[in-house]
């Protein structure tokens, strides 16, 4: 069984026009426990649609999402989705402590434990001394960290994210794969991530779809093998990362 | 609005020369002074009906009236309001119905709440409900309007659904639009008091604003009158002090008029 199942999802939209457009079309995988995949396509492929309807927030047009084999038909409580926009999803008016907080309230935790997790976690993603700081005294990357807790607090079997480095800075992007990475190897979370950068995603993860234009299809499985854990120099150093790259750069172009 | 702020002294200055024109205007022409006695002598009125404790009984009156009428219409605007902001379609239903007793003069209910109600107290509550209702209600509905649609979805995808929405993401998201609407209800809520008490009524400051005059006693009416403004500036004051305590993650210091 594995924890996520997507069969034949397909997602259209009718436009002011009264036109119907097919987003995503039929779209079919499955993800295992722990894994690490992507997915890569390119901009405005219908990407976010795909996965909020893995994250039960749009209805498919047709098709099926399981989560440990459980039809999805609203927000799964084991799964979480983490947008793009931290600077719109972080609740301005709690704390950095209360936003990691509304995490574990969401699972009705609080008290003592619930505590000593929220500054575990802030203590994890490198946040320690920024408790009581309001978002908008943080920085973009700041702001994601604590996004990232935020979801982790939850405690969710399967992390869905949606460009989440896409309007960071190259430097502090590569500071949040490997604070990502860390996490994933600690927390043994699955993690469905999407992104349009090819490089990113063949840093990242075990497994690789890659998307058509719209409506988006999956062109292309490729398994990612390099060591972990992985290293900014010498994975994207590796003997074949750059094939891979190019590989799957020519695919998209196509 | 947060912590200390320096005390306005050039405000402040104008506003004592602004007394200082009424005192000596009054005194200079001695037969006005039954319409505009001087300031001195409404001052002293105001101290002697401090003194016999008439005058404090009015405003607990009015005070309590305020009160009852504000926080009501607080609480039914602000949960109508995320209500009717959070589903659309209860808000079509009633969105013309909206728009159509909002701008009416809300003083033009006082005859009918007279004719339902009677001259009590409850006559003069449901009024001040009724005026100062409209503009918490339509800034909560379009503070809700407001809300970045990720910051929902975030809420949703945490598991939190209806109820649970509203109360943990929806009303401290829409609290911004809320707070300007309560601001704006409280000097309503306030004119609408005075104006029933002036004209029903038989305690209150409005009442007794409107009985001095009758009785031809401008001072007292003056001192009156000083009452109704001194509580309305209190009263905006407090808000305001709260305001800041609790909007302070907007940005640190919400924006706010010198002292």
């Amino acid at each position: 069984m594995s924890i996520l199942e997507i069969h034949g999802l397909s997602k259209s939209y009718r436009q002011s026009s009264g036109e119907l457009t097919l987003a995503v079309g039929n779209i079919t995988c499955r993800v295992e426990a722990g894994e690490f995949v992507s997915f890569v396509g390119p901009s405005g492929c219908g990407k976010t649609t795909l996965l909020m309807s893995i994250a039960g927030l749009l209805a498919p047009t047709s098709g099926r999402v399981l989560v440990n084999d459980k039809e999805v038909t609203g927000p799964p409580p084991n799964l979480v989705l983490l947008f793009q926009e931290y600077n719109k999803s972080l609740f301005a008016w709690r704390t950095v402590l209360g936003n990691i907080q509304f995490g574990l309230e969401a699972r009705a935790k609080r008290g003592a434990d619930a505590d000593r997790k929220a500054h575990s976690l802030i203590e994890l993603v490198g946040l320690k001394g920024f408790e009581t700081h309001y978002p908008w005294e943080l920085s973009g990357g700041m702001q994601q960290r604590v996004a990232i807790a935020r979801a982790l607090a939850y405690e969710p079997e399967v992390l869905l994210m949606d460009e989440p480095f896409g309007s960071l800075d190259a430097l502090t992007r590569l500071e949040l794969e490997d604070a990502l990475l860390t996490l994933w190897a600690e927390l043994k979370t699955t993690i469905l991530f999407i992104t349009h950068d090819i490089e990113e995603a063949i840093y990242l993860s075990d497994r690789i779809w890659v998307l058509s234009r719209r409506p988006s299809q999956i062109i292309e499985e490729i398994r990612i093998r390099f060591p972990r854990p992985r290293d900014q120099v010498t994975t994207r150093a590796e003997r074949g990362f750059m094939e891979i790259r190019n590989a799957i750069y020519g695919k998209i172009r196509n | 609005m947060i912590g200390l702020k320096r005390f306005n002294w050039q405000g402040w200055s104008t506003f004592g020369l602004l007394l200082l024109l009424w005192e000596l205007g009054s005194r200079s022409a001695p037969k006005l002074q039954f319409y505009v006695p001087p300031i001195s002598r409404v001052l002293s009125a105001l101290g002697q009906l401090v003194v016999s404790g008439s005058l404090v009984q009015h405003l607990a009156v009015t005070l309590g009236r305020f009160l009852a009428g504000y926080l009501l219409a607080a609480a039914l605007g602000v949960l109508l309001g995320l209500i009717l902001g959070y589903f659309r379609g209860l808000h079509g239903l009633v969105a013309i119905v909206i728009e159509l007793l909002r701008p009416m003069p809300s003083v033009a209910i006082i005859p009918v709440a007279v004719l339902m109600l009677g001259i009590g107290d409850s006559m003069i509550v449901a009024v001040t409900v009724y005026a100062s209702v409209w503009p918490i209600l339509v800034n909560t509905i379009d503070g809700v309007h407001h809300i970045e649609h990720v910051l929902i979805q975030t809420g949703r995808t945490f598991g939190l659904r209806r109820r649970k929405l509203l109360r943990r993401v929806i009303f401290p998201a829409a609290s911004p639009y809320i707070v300007t609407g309560l601001r704006i209800g409280l000097s309503i809520a306030l004119i609408l008091v005075t104006t029933a008490e002036m004209i029903i009524g038989s305690k209150g400051l409005g009442f007794f604003i409107m009985d001095e005059e009758r009785a031809m006693n401008s001072a007292n009416m003056y001192a009156g009158i000083l009452v109704v403004a001194a509580l309305g500036y209190a009263l905006n004051r407090v808000f305001l002090q709260l305001e800041g305590r609790m909007m302070k993650w907007r940005h640190g210091v919400a924006a706010g008029g010198a002292m």
